[in-house]
């Protein structure tokens, strides 16, 4: 599923990235742990996290995810979102709470990894 | 082992949390440059940030050695810091000595160590409590192409 279509399920406004969403996403790794985030994710997934510091862009640098995606609305602060525009990586924000979006795209059919 | 190809001795500043992972991304960027294959490449930067973070957390000052060989990527995490009294329970998933603010960075599950461990061909720990702590951690680059 391309990340311009997973934008407009949940509902996302684009933080940074917005030329980038025709990256496709077929793994979901979904945490507020960024050494879960490192132990699981296998790169190019989608990263749905609650936790918005400068860390959760760092971490999906390191473990190679293709787009970040926050939920409950929560923003992060300017120099995160020029951090993720620095190294390419799409980043997203939904209302949604972190259940509920886990719970669409699998509908869908994406899988998390393990 | 093997001939040595790069060697690089960066430093970190312990409860820095505003740059912590920098030295890793850096390290990301010269791997990446010397053409490292993706694998291998994510392993180390895994290992050198999980690295980095717990020195940031727990340690005073650290650094890292980053020796490239035609065989391997050789990473070396020397701190002056609190030490680990009991490595086998710090290597156990799970067990942790986060502070509150460590959590809310988003580390501190008691995963960092093995973690590390896991993306690691090589990983031997020393530490002295009231010292420090090293970590040495070999990744090798025809193990994982």
């Amino acid at each position: 599923m391309m990340l311009a279509e997973i934008k407009d399920l949940l509902k996302c406004k684009v933080l940074a990235g917005e030329e980038d969403l025709s990256v496709d996403i077929s793994q979901v790794v979904a945490s507020d742990g960024m050494s879960e985030i490192l132990a699981f994710a296998k790169s190019k997934e989608l990263m749905i996290t609650g936790l918005t510091n400068i860390q959760s862009i760092r971490t999906a640098d390191i473990a190679g995810v293709s787009a970040v995606l926050y939920c409950r609305g929560k923003q992060p602060d300017k120099k995160v979102i020029e951090f993720a525009k620095q190294k390419r990586i799409p980043v997203l924000v939904t209302e949604m709470v972190m259940f509920d979006i886990c719970g669409i795209l699998y509908n869908k059919g994406l899988k998390g990894v393990s | 082992m093997g001939g040595e190809l790069l060697r690089e001795n960066f430093q970190l500043q312990g409860r820095n949390f505003d740059k912590a992972g920098e030295i890793s991304s850096e390290i990301k960027v010269i791997l990446k440059e010397l053409g490292i294959a993706a694998a291998c490449l994510r392993r180390a930067v895994i290992v050198a940030f999980e690295a980095e973070m717990n020195v940031v957390m727990y340690a005073d000052r650290g650094t890292v050695t980053l020796v490239l060989t035609d065989k391997a990527i050789n990473l070396e995490v020397k701190d002056e810091g609190p030490g680990i009294p009991d490595i086998d329970l710090a290597m156990q998933e799970g067990y942790s000595t986060a502070s509150d603010e460590m959590r809310e960075m988003g580390f501190g599950f008691g995963m960092g160590l093995s973690n590390m461990k896991k993306n690691s061909d090589e990983f031997c720990i020393e530490s002295e409590v009231g010292k420090g702590t090293s970590v040495f951690a070999r990744i090798l680059l025809d193990s994982h192409a």
